[in-house]
C-alpha cells in the first residue's frame, strides 16, 4: 500500500490523518534460505492507529512482526521508527542498546503464549514493575502501587500482586501480560495472537479490555491474527498476507465487506456462521 | 601450621610445577586476572583447568591463588572464616607441597588469603590478596538462564532485573531477605556477585586496601575489585541495604559487630553463638578477652572452637 492509498483511505473515513506516521515499513524481507518469510512489505502505521495482519498459518505473518519488532533481522528493507522528539530514526541502523531501550520503554509486546512474555516464577506485582525497575525506578512502594494500579486496570485483584502467574487462569495471565507492557505507556505495540488459546467467553472480555486501553492511551497497535472477527474488532485497518506477500490492504470494514483478491473472499467465506 | 619448604618434598614432587598448574596456564590466568583488574567487576571467561579436586571445592580460587602465588609470599586459607576446616587444610598443605611456601593462620602475616564464603574481621591492609572461591559468577543466573543474554545485559547495563529479585525478596518478606551472594554494583558500572558471603561482609569490600579476585572453575570466569574500588550494595530507595545484627556477643572471646555462627552445643536445645572468623577470635581470647561460655565451662568451650 503507498502512502498516497492510505492517506486517501483514512480521508475517506472521515478521520483526520497526522503528517506523519509513527511507523515506516519499507521492502522488508526475510528469507529463510531459498524459502521465503516474507517478501517485500511495505506499510505505515500512524499514531493510535490498529493495524491488523491476517492469513492463514504459515502466511509470514509472525514473521513479518518479529522483523519488525527487532526479534529477528531482516534480510533486506528498513524499518523506520518516529521517536518522541518527533525524528524519525532507522531502526536496524540504531545501537543496540538504543532498539532495546526503546523496546522496553516506547514499545510493548504481547505474546501468543503468556508464559512467553511473563516471568513465571516472580509475583505479577514484579512482572508489572520489571519496567519500571529497567528504566531506574528504586522506589519500592512507588513501584508496588504502580503495580496494583495497573492490575485493578486489567481487571485483577488487588490482593493477587504477590502471587506468582502460574497460579493465574489463562485469561488473567495474557491481561497480566498486557498490564506489564503498558505500565511504561508505550505508544506502540505488537500483538501476536493475543486471543488464541482462550475461550470465547474470555476472549471476549479481553478484547473489550484491549479496545478500551487502546483507544484510552491512544495506542498504535500492530495485531497479527488469523481470526477475522479479532480484526473485524480491533483493527482499524488490515493488511492480508498469502505466502509472505501483501495480497490485500485496506480498511478493515472494507476489506471484510468487499474483499478484491480471490485469496482475501476466500478466507472471508471461511468464516462459520453460527 | 607453618611449613617449611624441604628439598625433600620438591624433590618428590619433581614432575610437578611450582604450584601445580604449569607456566603456559598460569600466564594465560594472569592475563585473565589482569583483564578483571582493569575491568572492576566484569566477568573474564579463562580456560579453568581440571585441579585435583572435585569442581565445588574451590578449583577457581586454587587456580588464581596459583598463577599469583610467589615463593616468597605466606599463604592463609580459610572456609566459612574457619582456619582449620577439611577444605581450609587441604588447600594450605596443597600450595605448601607444591609451591613449598610459608603459611599461616593469622590474618595480618598473609599476603595471599584464600577465602570461601568470608571476608577476615582484621581489616585488611595494602599488599594483601584475597581470593575468593566462586560457585556461580553470575548474578543474574537464576533470573535470565541464557548465558549470550546476561552477558548482553551487563554489556547494556540492562540491570531491572537485579532489582526485581529484591522486589520479590520485599513482597514475599515484608525485608530484602536475601541474607548472602547480595549483589553489588562494581565502581558504578557492572552488578557482581561477591560469591556467597554473608551481606555482612559487603561493607567491608567497598574501598578495600586489599586487591580482590574472584575465580570460578567450574563456571570458568575470573573478576576483579582492584584497591580503593567503589562497591555499592544493591537496594531500593525506601528499603536500605542493611547487614545482618546479632543480639549477643562471641561466646567465646565477647566481641561485637562481627559475624557469629550458630553452633548446637547439646540435644536440649543449647546452642552458642561464636565468631566465624577463627583467627579474630584466638587472638582475641590470647589478649585475656573472655566471652559468655567460655567463663562458664571451659571444657565445653574448648571443643566449640573446632
Amino acid at each position: 500500500m503507498s502512502h498516497s492509498d492510505t492517506l486517501e483511505a483514512l480521508a475517506a473515513a472521515g478521520i483526520p490523518a497526522p503528517v506523519k506516521p509513527l511507523l515506516s515499513v519499507e521492502g522488508l524481507t526475510r528469507v529463510y534460505g531459498k524459502r521465503i518469510g516474507c517478501a517485500d512489505v511495505s506499510f505505515d502505521l500512524w499514531p493510535g492507529e490498529v493495524l491488523a495482519i491476517v492469513g492463514e498459518s504459515g502466511s509470514g505473518k509472525t514473521t513479518l512482526l518479529n522483523c519488525i519488532s527487532s526479534r529477528l533481522t531482516p534480510t533486506c528493507g528498513t524499518v523506520h521508527y518516529r521517536m518522541r522528539d518527533g525524528a524519525s530514526a532507522d531502526f536496524y541502523k540504531m545501537a543496540e542498546a538504543e532498539r532495546r531501550y526503546l523496546m522496553r520503554t516506547d514499545w510493548g509486546f504481547v505474546h501468543q503464549n503468556p508464559i512467553d512474555g511473563l516471568r513465571m516464577t516472580v509475583s505479577a506485582g514484579a512482572n508489572v514493575g520489571e519496567r519500571l525497575m529497567a528504566v531506574g525506578n528504586r522506589h519500592y512502594g512507588n513501584i508496588r502501587n504502580t503495580a496494583i494500579e495497573w492490575l485493578s486496570r486489567v481487571e485483577i485483584d488487588e490482593d493477587r500482586v504477590d502471587d506468582q502467574p502460574r497460579t493465574f487462569s489463562g485469561g488473567m495471565r495474557q491481561r497480566l501480560q498486557i498490564a506489564r507492557n503498558l505500565v511504561t505507556e508505550p505508544r506502540l505495540v505488537f500483538m501476536d495472537e493475543p486471543t488464541g488459546g482462550l475461550d470465547v467467553s474470555v476472549q471476549a472480555r479481553l478484547l473489550d479490555l484491549l479496545r478500551g486501553l487502546v483507544s484510552d492511551l491512544g495506542l498504535a497497535v500492530i495485531v497479527v491474527t488469523h481470526d477475522l472477527a479479532v480484526a473485524r474488532l480491533l483493527s482499524d485497518r488490515m493488511i492480508v498476507m498469502k505466502e509472505g506477500r501483501v495480497i490485500e490492504a485496506g480498511l478493515t470494514d472494507r476489506v471484510l465487506d468487499d474483499p478484491r483478491a480471490p485469496y482475501t473472499q476466500l478466507l472471508v467465506s471461511s468464516i462459520l456462521q453460527v | 601450621m607453618n611449613a617449611p619448604v624441604t628439598n625433600e618434598v620438591s624433590q618428590n614432587l619433581a614432575t610437578y610445577n611450582f604450584a601445580y598448574l604449569d607456566e603456559q596456564t598460569k600466564r594465560m590466568i594472569r592475563r585473565a586476572i589482569l583483564k578483571g583488574i582493569a575491568v572492576p567487576g566484569y566477568q573474564v571467561p579463562f580456560a579453568s583447568r581440571e585441579m585435583p579436586m572435585p569442581y565445588g571445592w574451590g578449583t577457581g580460587g586454587v587456580q588464581v591463588t596459583a598463577a599469583i602465588i610467589g615463593s616468597e609470599d605466606v599463604l592463609k586459607v580459610i572456609d566459612q572464616g574457619a582456619d582449620d576446616t577439611t577444605n581450609a587444610v587441604s588447600i594450605r598443605a596443597f600450595f605448601a607441597k607444591t609451591a613449598g611456601v610459608a603459611t599461616t593462620t593469622a590474618t595480618p602475616d598473609a599476603t595471599i588469603i584464600q577465602t570461601r564464603h568470608r571476608i577476615p574481621e582484621t581489616p585488611l591492609t595494602a599488599g594483601q590478596v584475597l581470593v575468593y572461591q566462586v560457585p556461580i559468577p553470575e548474578p543474574l543466573r537464576f533470573l535470565e538462564p541464557r548465558e549470550t543474554e546476561t552477558r548482553k545485559m551487563h554489556a547494556l547495563e540492562e540491570y531491572g532485573l537485579m532489582h526485581v529479585k529484591l522486589y520479590e525478596d520485599i513482597a514475599r518478606n515484608g525485608h530484602i531477605a536475601t541474607t548472602y551472594a547480595y549483589p553489588v554494583k562494581v565502581e558504578g558500572r557492572y552488578v557482581m556477585d561477591p560469591s556467597p558471603t554473608p551481606k555482612f561482609d559487603n561493607p567491608k569490600m567497598h574501598q578495600s586496601e586489599a586487591l580482590q579476585l574472584f575465580g570460578a572453575g567450574r563456571e570458568k570466569r575470573i573478576y576483579a575489585i582492584p584497591p580503593h574500588t567503589e562497591v555499592v550494595s544493591l537496594d531500593f530507595e525506601d528499603h536500605p541495604f542493611e547487614i545482618q545484627h546479632f543480639d549477643q556477643p562471641c561466646a567465646m572471646c565477647g566481641a561485637e559487630q562481627v559475624y557469629l555462627d550458630e553452633v548446637v552445643l547439646d540435644d536440649k536445645g543449647g546452642r552458642m553463638f561464636v565468631c566465624s572468623d577463627t583467627h579474630h577470635c584466638e587472638s582475641r581470647q590470647a589478649e585475656g578477652h573472655r566471652g559468655a561460655l567460655l567463663g562458664d565451662d571451659a571444657s565445653t568451650g574448648k571443643e566449640a572452637t573446632r
